[in-house]
C-alpha cells in the first residue's frame, strides 16, 4: 500500500471516530494551549518591567542621601553634583543631575492636589528622556540661573489641577507662592517612576523656597543626584568613581560608611529579573502540569480504545493488511491528530495570550522555542500512545488481534 | 488444493494445556464444499484458522497450492489472507462505524488495487449479494443477515479460490440462514472452493461432504449424494 493510501485509511479511520479523534486532539490542545498561554503571559510581563526600567533613561545611576546618617542634615549637595559633572575627575560620567524633591501641597484655580514637587535642572528632562511636551516647553538655564517661579507639569499633574483649560501660561501655587506653568509633559505611562503626576521647578528656586535643608557644611542639599554612565560596560567602574569621589567629598575616612546610596539601572533590572524569573518558572510549572494533564488525556482515550482498535487490527490483518500498513496508518493517524491538535492549540494559546496581554496590559510574546516544546511533547505524547498499542497489535496473530478483550 | 499432514495445536491456559488438534490430516480438491461438523470445543474453529493462515499450527505440515505454508513469512501468509481465501465468520467481523461499501473495498485496498477499481469491484460484490441499495449503510444500520452478506461481499472482493465460514448462519435466524446458505452454494457453482464449519446436519447436508471432528481430530467423513 503507498502512503497516499495510507493517509487517506488513517484519514478515513479518524473521520470514522470522531468522538475519539476530537477526544485525543483535546489532550493536545488543552496542553499546547496552557504552555503557549501562560509561558507567553510569563515572558510579556517580564518583558514589559525590563522595557519599563529601559525607557526610563540609558546607564542611570541614582544617588541618595543616606537615611541612616540623618541628623538634620543632609548628605548630598550641589558642590557634589559639580564634583561629579567634572569630566576630568568623573570621565565615566556623562550628564549628572541634582535633585531636590518632596511633597506638596498644589493649588490651582479652586482645585489642589498633593503632588511630588522636584527642583531639577534642565539636563534631568534629558537623562529621563522626558521630551515630549503636550504643550509649552521645559525648564531652561536660565530659569535655573534666576530662581525663576515656573513650573512644568507631568500630565496626570496636569489633568488634575486644569480639567477642562489650557495649563500652559495658568498659574499654580506651591507653599504660598505662584509659579507660571510653561509647560506639559506628554504622558509616559511608565509604572516605574511615576513622573506623569510630578510637577517640576527649577533646582535653584527650589531650594530657596521649597527644600532649604543644608548640609552640614553648608551647602544647599539636593536630595538625589542622577548620573549617566558613558557605557553600559563602564557602569560598574563608574560606581566605584561616584563612591571615590564622594568619599572625598564628603571626608569619609577610611573605615567609615558611605553616607549615601547607589543604586544603577543594571542593577534595577538585576533585582527585577530575579522577580520575574521566579513568575515565568511558576508559570512554566502550571503550563508543564497542564502538559502532563493534557498528556494523560490523551494516553486514555488511547488505552481506552485498546480494545476495539486491536478488533479492527485483527479484521484487517484478516484481510490482508501486513504489519506495515497498520503500523504507517496509525502513526498517520496520531501525526494527523498532534498537528491539527497542536495547531488549534497555538491558536487557541495565542488568543488567550492576546487577550491576556490586553487585559494586563502587557505585550505578550508568543516564542518560537515554547510552541515547539508544547507541540513537540504533545505530539510525543500522542505518538507514543498512539503507536504502543498498535504496535503490540500489528504482533500479534490475526486471530489474536480478532479475539482480544 | 489443500494438504494438512497430522497438524496439531495447543493453547497454555496458565499451567493447563489444552489440545485443540491433535493430528489432522485433511484433503481438499479445487471447487469443493465441504461442511466441518462435531460438538462445540472440538477444533474446529482453530484447524479453520490454521486453513486461512490467521494462525500457526505447532507442527505438522499445511501445503496450500503446492507451496508449505510453514515455511511462510508473515508478509506471505497475509498475501494468502488477502488474494487466496476470504474469511466469513459467525460474529461477521465489519469495522464499526465503516460503509459496507468500504468495508468491502477493504481487502482490495490491501492488495493494491487502485481507488476506482476497488470501488467498482467493491460495488459488484455487494450487487451479487444482494445488497446494491445498501452500499452506504454502516453495521449498525443494517440486519444480522445483511451485515453476514456485507463479511460475504468482502471475502468475495478479490475473487479468492477459498472461501472459509465459521459458523456463518449461527448469528442468523433460518429464513435468513437459508439465503446465505444459497449464496454459498451459488458460489461454489462458480467455481469457488468452500469450506464451512457447522453445527446443523440440514446444513451440512447442503455440502459434497462433510468432515466430522472431535477432541481435535477427524473421526469421520462422508460423502454426500446429490442429484
Ligand atoms: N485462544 C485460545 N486460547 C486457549 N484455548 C483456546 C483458544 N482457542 C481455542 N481454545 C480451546 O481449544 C479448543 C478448541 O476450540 P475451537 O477450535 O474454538 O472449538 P470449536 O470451534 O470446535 O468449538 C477448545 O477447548 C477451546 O477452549
Ligand atoms: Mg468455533
Amino acid at each position: 500500500m503507498n502512503i497516499s493510501e495510507s493517509f487517506l485509511t488513517a484519514l478515513d479511520s479518524l473521520l470514522a471516530n470522531k468522538l475519539r479523534s476530537v477526544l485525543t486532539m483535546l489532550g493536545v490542545i488543552i496542553g499546547v494551549a496552557a504552555v503557549i498561554a501562560l509561558l507567553s503571559i510569563g515572558n510579556g510581563v517580564s518583558d514589559s518591567i525590563t522595557g519599563e526600567i529601559n525607557a526610563i533613561g540609558t546607564n542611570l545611576i541614582i544617588i541618595t542621601t543616606d537615611f541612616d546618617n540623618s541628623d538634620g542634615y543632609q548628605t548630598l549637595s550641589q558642590v557634589d553634583v559639580d564634583a561629579l559633572s567634572d569630566p576630568l575627575r568623573a570621565p565615566l560620567l556623562g550628564d549628572v543631575a541634582g535633585i531636590a524633591q518632596g511633597n506638596q501641597e498644589v493649588i490651582s484655580s479652586g482645585r489642589s492636589t498633593n503632588v511630588t514637587v522636584a527642583g531639577i535642572t534642565p539636563n534631568y528632562f534629558t537623562i529621563y528622556n522626558m521630551t515630549e511636551f503636550q504643550g509649552g516647553d521645559g525648564l531652561t538655564q536660565t530659569d535655573v540661573d534666576t530662581r525663576a517661579r515656573v513650573a512644568v507639569l507631568g500630565a496626570t499633574a496636569a489633568e488634575d489641577l486644569f480639567p477642562d483649560e489650557y495649563a500652559v501660561g495658568q498659574s499654580v501655587k506651591i507653599n504660598g507662592v505662584s509659579y507660571e506653568v510653561v509647560g506639559v509633559l506628554a504622558e509616559s505611562g511608565s509604572a516605574i517612576n511615576n513622573t506623569d503626576s510630578n510637577i517640576y521647578v527649577p533646582l535653584s528656586t527650589a531650594q530657596s523656597r521649597l527644600y532649604t535643608t543644608r548640609t552640614r557644611s553648608g551647602e544647599k542639599a539636593v536630595s538625589s543626584i542622577t548620573a549617566q554612565a558613558v557605557s553600559a560596560e563602564e557602569t560598574d567602574a563608574a560606581l566605584e568613581q561616584i563612591t571615590e569621589i564622594l568619599r572625598a567629598e564628603h571626608g569619609i575616612t577610611y573605615a567609615a560608611d558611605d553616607d549615601f546610596s547607589l543604586i544603577s539601572q543594571g542593577d534595577l533590572l538585576e533585582t527585577f529579573n530575579t522577580i520575574t524569573a521566579t513568575l515565568t518558572a511558576f508559570l512554566g510549572a502550571i503550563a508543564g502540569i497542564s502538559l502532563v494533564v493534557g498528556g494523560i488525556g490523551i494516553m486514555n482515550i488511547m488505552l481506552v480504545s485498546v480494545t476495539e482498535r486491536t478488533r479492527e487490527i485483527g479484521i484487517r490483518k484478516a484481510v490482508g493488511a501486513l504489519k506495515r500498513d497498520i503500523l504507517i496508518q496509525f502513526l498517520l493517524e496520531s501525526i494527523v491528530l498532534s498537528l491539527i491538535g497542536g495547531l488549534l492549540g497555538m491558536t487557541l494559546g495565542w488568543l488567550i495570550s492576546l487577550i491576556a496581554g490586553n487585559a494586563l496590559d502587557i505585550p505578550t510574546v508568543v516564542d518560537a522555542g515554547t510552541v515547539a516544546l508544547a507541540t513537540g511533547f504533545a505530539a510525543a505524547v500522542g505518538l507514543v500512545f498512539g503507536i504502543y498499542p498498535a504496535w503490540r497489535a500489528a504482533g500479534l496473530r490475526p486471530i489474536e488481534a480478532l479475539r482480544y478483550e | 488444493m489443500i494438504h494438512m499432514r497430522n497438524i496439531t495445536k495447543s493453547y497454555e491456559m496458565g499451567t493447563q494445556v489444552v489440545h485443540a488438534l491433535r493430528g489432522v490430516d485433511l484433503d481438499i480438491a479445487e471447487g469443493e464444499f465441504v461442511a466441518i461438523m462435531g460438538p462445540s470445543g472440538s477444533g474446529k474453529s482453530t484447524l479453520m484458522n490454521m486453513l486461512g493462515c490467521l494462525d500457526v499450527p505447532n507442527s505438522g505440515t499445511y501445503t496450500l497450492d503446492g507451496e508449505d505454508v510453514s515455511q511462510m513469512s508473515d508478509d506471505q501468509q497475509a498475501r494468502v489472507r488477502n488474494k487466496r481465501v476470504g474469511f466469513v465468520f459467525q460474529q461477521f467481523n465489519l469495522l464499526p462505524r465503516t460503509p459496507a461499501l468500504k468495508q468491502v473495498a477493504l481487502p482490495l485496498m490491501y492488495a493494491g488495487y487502485g481507488r476506482s477499481e476497488r470501488l467498482e469491484r467493491a460495488q459488484e460484490a455487494l450487487r451479487k449479494v444482494g445488497l446494491g441499495e445498501r452500499m452506504d449503510h454502516k453495521p449498525d444500520e443494517l440486519s444480522g443477515g445483511q451485515q453476514q452478506r456485507v463479511a460475504i461481499a468482502r471475502a468475495l472482493a478479490v475473487s479468492p479460490s477459498i472461501i472459509l465460514a465459521d459458523e456463518p448462519t449461527g448469528a442468523l435466524d433460518s429464513q435468513t440462514g437459508t439465503e446465505i446458505l444459497d449464496l454459498f452454494e451459488e458460489l461454489n457453482t462458480q467455481g469457488i472452493t468452500i469450506i464451512m464449519i457447522t453445527h446443523d446436519q440440514e446444513v451440512a447436508d447442503r455440502a459434497q461432504r462433510t468432515i466430522w471432528i472431535r477432541d481435535g481430530v477427524i473421526v469421520n467423513e462422508e460423502t454426500n449424494e446429490h442429484q
